[in-house]
């Protein structure tokens, strides 16, 4: 915990891993909100 | 129980402030709006969690930021239980952020500022920015090293943004009273704001892509 983190550097793109691993979590929770249903809901009106 | 119609509704004028607002609070803001026991059918959807589990983190991190200021710098560093309210304080913002920001996306691909809930929108996005501020303000009241580099790095962004006549960052009294008393003091008023909108409105329905663009559809349910 101590240590710097690591980035990771492309052209003006710079980002340390754990956000970008933060983003990459965080659009993964977006999308399986999309797709799975909540328990006891009806998918149509 | 026979109820006699509150003054100051259905178009009734009367001389007292309290009747025509108690009036004007009971049309726009109805108990069975305040605090409804059925939802629309697409609110039966885990995007439309996010919004709650921020507000779950927000309350965790007001409890915990209570505890921390009761109990003072000396505590939080250096007794195991300081130390557990600290991080628990820390995770609580770091959940909160996670969800604002996904209950945001959600909100901002299903544009739910239609239908007349532009308030709503705009004091979701006064929150977001005055949490920026809050979440800053209490990296400078860690009291640590940490805290005192991130305000030396930034008491010379807040110079070049003509800022820093009016806070100073290297100042502990200034950022630690702002971070306590201010800044969450506007951030749970104005979430019980956006809550009492999103009571009045009514949540927003989803955008469908098959429905013709001509027919207009009621947008409350």
């Amino acid at each position: 915990m101590d240590t710097p983190a690591g980035y990771l550097h492309w052209g003006f793109i710079l980002i340390s891993i754990p956000n970008l691993l933060l983003i990459g979590l965080m659009i993964v929770l977006f999308v399986l909100a999309l797709v799975i249903p909540l328990p006891g809901e009806k998918e149509t009106p | 129980m026979k109820q006699t119609p509150a003054p100051g509704r259905m178009g009734e004028r009367s001389s007292s402030w309290t009747a025509r607002a108690r009036g004007e609070v009971a049309q726009r803001l109805p108990i069975e709006n305040l605090l409804p026991d059925r939802q629309p059918y697409y609110v039966g959807s885990w995007v439309y969690v996010f919004g709650v589990v921020t507000i779950a983190a927000l309350v965790l991190t007001v409890l915990s930021g209570v505890i921390l200021a009761l109990a003072g710098p000396d505590w939080w560093h250096i007794s195991a239980a300081g130390r557990f309210f600290n991080s628990l304080h820390f995770w609580s913002v770091q959940v909160f952020f996670v969800f604002m920001v996904l209950h945001l996306w959600g909100q901002y691909f299903m544009a739910s500022w239609r239908g007349g809930r532009a308030a709503t929108w705009m004091i979701g996005v006064v929150i977001f920015a005055i949490s920026i501020a809050a979440a800053f303000t209490g990296y400078l009241s860690q009291q640590n090293f940490a805290s005192q580099w991130i305000a030396v790095s930034a008491k010379d962004a807040l110079n070049a943004a003509g800022l820093g006549a009016f806070f100073n960052v290297l100042n502990f009294g200034q950022m630690y009273g702002i971070h306590v008393v201010l800044l969450p003091a506007a951030i749970i008023v104005l979430v019980a704001l956006h809550i009492l909108w999103v009571r009045m409105k009514g949540v927003v329905r989803p955008i469908e892509s098959s429905r013709p663009a001509t027919r207009s559809t009621p947008e409350k349910v």
